[in-house]
């Protein structure tokens, strides 16, 4: 065959050409109207090195570490009970949601509703539990179980409808019933993902959990959030600084129990 | 078990038909009758309906039309509870293996038995002691050490893996194994080896054994009925001395194979 008649060996693609160009140009005009200048940029910089040198050093008073460890306290409550409770509900609903397993009428309902979890930041379901049930912890645990069912179980169904059907099949082929297959022949498949998702949801639990206190849902958020209307810089430091390890060692962790599950 | 009397039929197929698509037949309309005892292997070049036509049997294809007799029972018909009822009777294994890799060994021959074990049983490993230990004997009965029982089925390779395939199958106390090309995954010794062993299983627990194979040697060697199957209609069907070249010709188009 001449050189010629052959097709081009990587032909261009226009659907990507236009949509980097697309993109290039949306952020040329929202740079444009939100006002972004070189200028600002610079000032900011300068006001944010004020304000971390305001921060050091980190209050280590006996009566703040106090405060402080007690709400810290309660935050990897909300986290631990948010990851427990949320985790099991996800579980049926990832089940219920995975187009491989059940009905179509179920996994859209099921979708449907892990939509709407999934639609708002754990802080405004905060504030609405708040409204709910009052300040505290329990708006806070309630608010994260609904993000973690958000998660997991949009998640887990995925994990679930990419199994190896053919392992199913086998089973099935031996007359157990849906339950038998469920126990013997897709969870097996599926559970160390699910164990693996479960403890990626507790480290964000973590994080967000520190931050529900904020709008009344209990935890570290309250004593942080005053901390900063109340120029105690340097009380938000220790606070920070010892969020930053609480997530360091959830991640040890979280490590160790992924490896176990393997 | 008694063995049963050679020639007692135990399914009686009539005109199965199955069309993936409407009017595009893969099976077309194909009446078997297969006896209670004895290797069957059904030849063919691929996509010829070998692996439909076994999972109608067990109905992990839905057939369009026609009967399958079993018991007198119309396994076409069946779906629901009185399906799951059917299915347990019938054993089957794999071209690859299918077994469930996260478990162990005992584990995926014990699943031999979920249509008999209540799911709770099946969650907590609590299998029925006679279970446990049939097991057992079966994991040796195929030919692997017992240290094999409780290593995960992922750690083990293609030759392994199907006798575990047939274990689970036997577990079952089937009156029927389907055998969906069960060595095509392995290599020609094993091949070997895998062959004999279901041969050996079909005669010494009475289980009449319907195996898809394309290879003709294998076939010839093992079986003691020949169903020679080609663009979905069976072509030949007899013993395996009675199998010709012009045969052969006929179902697999072409004479340069020979």
């Amino acid at each position: 065959m001449s050189a010629a008649a052959r097709p081009p060996a990587f032909p261009v693609s226009w659907p990507v050409r236009i949509a980097w160009a697309g993109l290039a140009l949306y952020t040329l005009y929202a740079t444009s109207i939100l006002n972004l200048t070189w200028a600002r940029f610079l000032t900011g910089l300068d006001n944010g090195a004020k304000f971390l040198a305001r921060m050091f050093p980190p209050n280590m008073a006996a009566d703040k570490l106090d405060l402080i460890a007690t709400g810290m306290a309660e935050s990897i409550q909300i986290a631990v009970l948010a990851t427990f409770f949320g985790v099991l509900l996800s579980l049926p609903l990832g089940l219920a949601a995975a187009r491989n397993l059940a009905p179509k009428w179920l996994s859209w309902s099921a979708r449907g509703l892990i939509a709407i979890f999934r639609s708002f930041h754990p802080v405004i379901v905060s504030i609405l539990f708040v409204k709910a049930v009052g300040f505290g912890a329990l708006a806070g645990i309630l608010a994260l179980i609904v993000s973690s069912m958000g998660f997991v179980s949009k998640l887990f169904a995925e994990v679930v409808e990419e199994m190896n059907p053919k392992q199913v099949e086998a089973v099935r082929a031996t007359g157990a019933s849906f339950w038998n297959v469920l126990v013997m022949a897709v969870m097996p498949q599926v559970m160390a993902r699910f164990v693996g998702l479960s403890v990626y949801q507790l480290d964000s639990n973590l994080r967000n959990s520190t931050m529900v206190g904020i709008v009344g849902g209990g935890g570290i958020g309250a004593p942080l959030f005053t901390a900063y209307q109340r120029f105690d810089y340097d009380v938000v430091l220790t606070i920070l600084l010892i969020i930053i390890a609480l997530i360091m060692v959830a991640e040890l962790v979280s490590g160790r129990i992924r490896r176990i599950f393997q | 078990m008694t063995p049963p009397a050679s020639g007692e039929s135990l399914l009686t197929i009539r005109n199965l038909r199955k069309e993936y698509r409407p009017g595009q037949p893969v099976l077309k309309d194909i009446s078997l009758e297969i006896d209670a005892r004895g290797v069957t292997a059904i030849i063919g070049p691929s996509g010829t309906g070998k692996s439909t036509l076994i999972r109608c049997i067990n109905r992990l294809v839905d057939p369009t039309a026609g009967e399958i007799l079993m018991d007198g029972q119309d396994l076409a018909k069946l779906s629901g509870q009185p399906l799951r009822m059917a299915r347990r009777r019938i054993g089957m294994v794999f071209q690859e293996y299918n077994l469930v890799e996260r478990l162990t060994v005992i584990e995926n021959v014990l699943s031999g038995r979920l249509g008999y074990v209540p799911a709770w049983r099946a969650f907590l490993r609590k299998f029925p002691d006679g279970d446990v230990a049939r097991a057992f004997d079966l994991i040796d009965a195929v030919g692997l050490n017992q240290d094999f029982a409780t290593r995960r089925a992922d750690a083990l390779s293609g030759g392994q893996r199907q006798r575990v395939g047939i274990a689970r199958a036997i577990m079952q106390e089937p009156a029927l194994v389907l055998a969906d090309e069960p060595t095509s995954s392995l290599d020609p010794k094993t091949s070997v080896e895998i062959m004999e062993l279901l041969a050996e299983i079909s005669r010494t627990r009475h289980v009449p054994i319907i195996v898809n194979i394309h290879n003709v040697e294998l076939a010839k060697r093992y079986a003691s009925r020949i169903i020679g199957m080609t663009g979905g209609e069976v072509v030949y069907d007899g013993p395996p001395g009675g199998l010709q070249d012009s045969h052969l010709k006929h179902i697999y188009g072409g004479e340069d194979f020979l």
